[in-house]
């Protein structure tokens, strides 16, 4: 029972962005699509070209473009749900003071988070499903383990939505979003995305295995390229405790924040 | 308990900041029931408690017999509540506002709509349903939130300054739609600086100053209670304060205001002839029938609109 009431008010918020959709939109959700795809054709394929294969840590050797793809499609999943959650998000809470209106209603704070996660996860999933079609086509997996590698991208993208709201909440101005991108960019830069993780000497190494995108790279390449073993399984661990705290924080903070 | 608010030393504090100090109210069902008071008074910090988006920070709170500590969501679904601010969504069309919010109340699409439709009509906006929000006026905005605080159709309708910030048009205009809704039955809480909203549209109200209440009762009660029956208002060329001597024992007491004086009266025509008697010679004079705003200067010192 209450679950179903926190299901359906968390449906109506995200209901109220389906609503919102304008054609302008769509427009942006089309940068959103291309941006992994570009990343792919220059550095995957163009740069691939003088790069050549390159051997995974099981030995194992695959193409550049087989190497760069899944890191493109965690990154463009983790990027997807942080666009929705931070800059949306923020701008919603401080000035076009929506939520307020909201929470007016039976509507709590924490239904408010999660509606609008659940959003950031549709348009995320429409990226994610279209860059695992390109994919395909282009040989870079198989069908099979693209079915497979999509519920992994929508996990990634609950994660990191869910981290994107709870940073949200706790910035007081736009300027603070140049560290939300110089982060982020980092992120995407380091991840073991372009180069291999043990590339890194020790120390560097153990600090990009600790961050969320490389966890999610890792996850989506074991699927993508296979084989599936047992620290997948933290990976996805790993992600869910990311969404659960996430949340768990975006809540209490809008609660503080909104609730005064 | 037949209140529909009830709340015993209520009180909110912001940090140092108190802001509402130990009030007492009861809300009885049909009634509209005002805070009247001026900026800062702690009228808006007592409507967001009673709207359960605010936790109360001591004292006894109740609404609809209800904890909103513990039922927020329980109570709020029974609610309508129209901000001081329009927080209306930018981004969605008028009718699109109210079908939208009925959502966040659970409420069935296909009755949303309806609802939707009857409410426009009912706040003479039915003609621009499909438009968007930000070409609309300040008047039709206010009108809209207001159909908004209706689409669950609530037991309490809260509005915090009504019609602040609108021209006097558009106010009677919102006037004239919640007193539609008091003859309904539905049951208006709301704030105001404003003392002939207050006049206008409350069966009761409370005057609050510095976060407490400084008196209650019906607009016509408060003004016998704490002022005369009629009000001179003398306005002089020079210092105000040096004929305050000349005018002793015209009126039953008199208030000094930096550009007039107001005669506190029983008969204002009687006494203008006397002030007139005297050989003062006002520039301007009125006499008028006394209002909250003489209630509220009288006990407080200040006027309400500063």
């Amino acid at each position: 029972m209450l679950t179903t009431t926190l299901a359906r008010r968390s449906a109506a918020v995200a209901g109220r962005n389906v609503a919102a959709l304008k054609s302008a939109y769509w427009l942006a959700m089309l940068g959103g699509f291309l941006e992994p795809v570009l990343y792919l054709f220059s550095i995957g394929v163009g740069v691939g070209a003088l790069i050549g294969d390159i051997a995974l840590p099981g030995g194992r050797v695959v193409s550049y473009s087989e190497f760069v793809a899944p890191a493109m499609l965690a990154a463009s999943a983790m990027s997807g749900a942080l666009n929705e959650t931070t800059f949306n998000f923020f701008g919603k809470m401080k000035f076009a003071r929506l939520y307020e209106g909201m929470l007016a209603t039976p509507v709590r704070p924490i239904e408010i988070a999660l509606g609008e996660l659940s959003w950031a996860m549709i348009r995320g999933s429409l990226y994610s499903a279209a860059f695992l079609v390109v994919m395909v086509l282009m040989d870079l997996t198989t069908a099979g383990r693209a079915l497979l590698a999509f519920p992994a991208t929508v996990l990634i993208g609950f994660a990191f939505g869910a981290l994107g709201m709870a940073i949200s909440t706790v910035l007081r101005s736009w300027q603070d979003f140049d560290l939300i991108i110089a982060g982020q960019f980092a992120l995407f830069l380091f991840s073991g995305t372009f180069v291999p993780a043990t590339a890194y000497p020790a120390v560097l190494r153990w600090l990009v295995e600790v961050t969320p995108l490389y966890r999610s790279v890792d996850l989506i390449r074991g699927i993508s390229l296979g084989p599936l073993e047992p620290v997948h399984v933290l990976d996805v661990l790993y992600l869910l405790i990311l969404t659960g705290l996430g949340l768990w924080i975006a809540g209490r903070r809008m609660e503080r924040l909104l609730c005064k | 308990m037949t209140s529909l608010i009830h709340a015993r030393g209520l009180i909110k504090r912001f940090g140092d900041f108190t802001a509402v100090d130990g009030i007492d109210v009861d809300v009885q069902p049909g009634e509209a029931f005002g805070f009247l008071g001026p900026n800062g008074a702690g009228k808006s910090s007592t409507m967001r408690m009673i709207g359960c988006v605010s936790p109360p920070t001591d004292g006894v709170l109740r609404i609809l017999d209800m904890d909103p500590r513990r039922d927020g969501p329980r109570i709020r679904a029974r609610l309508g509540v129209c901000p001081q601010l329009d927080n209306l969504d930018p981004e969605l069309s008028v009718l699109e506002n109210l079908t939208t919010y009925a959502r966040f109340f659970g409420i069935p699409r296909k009755v949303a709509r309806e609802r939707a439709a009857e409410l426009l009509d009912f706040v003479q906006l039915g003609e621009r349903a499909g438009s968007k929000v930000e070409p609309l006026s300040g008047g039709m905005k206010r009108r809209l939130t207001i159909a908004r605080a209706m689409v669950n159709e609530p037991d309490i309708v809260l509005l915090d300054e009504p019609t602040t910030g609108l021209d006097p048009q558009a106010r009677h205009l919102v006037w004239e739609r919640l007193f539609r809704l008091k003859q309904q039955g539905v049951t208006l809480v709301l704030t105001t600086h404003y003392m002939d909203e207050a006049e206008q549209l409350c069966d009761r109200l409370v005057v609050m100053d510095g976060g407490k209440i400084v008196a209650e009762g019906s607009p016509r009660a408060l003004i016998e209670a704490y002022s005369t029956r009629e009000v001179v208002e003398l306005r002089f060329p020079d210092d105000q304060g040096s004929y305050v001597g000349k005018l002793e024992g015209v009126g039953e007491r008199l208030e000094v205001l930096p550009d007039r004086i107001l005669l506190y009266v029983t008969d204002g025509d009687a006494a203008l002839a006397e002030v007139h008697r005297r050989s003062l010679d006002p520039a301007g004079s009125l006499v008028r029938r006394s209002s909250l705003e003489d209630v509220f200067l009288h006990l407080t010192g200040r006027t309400l609109v500063d």
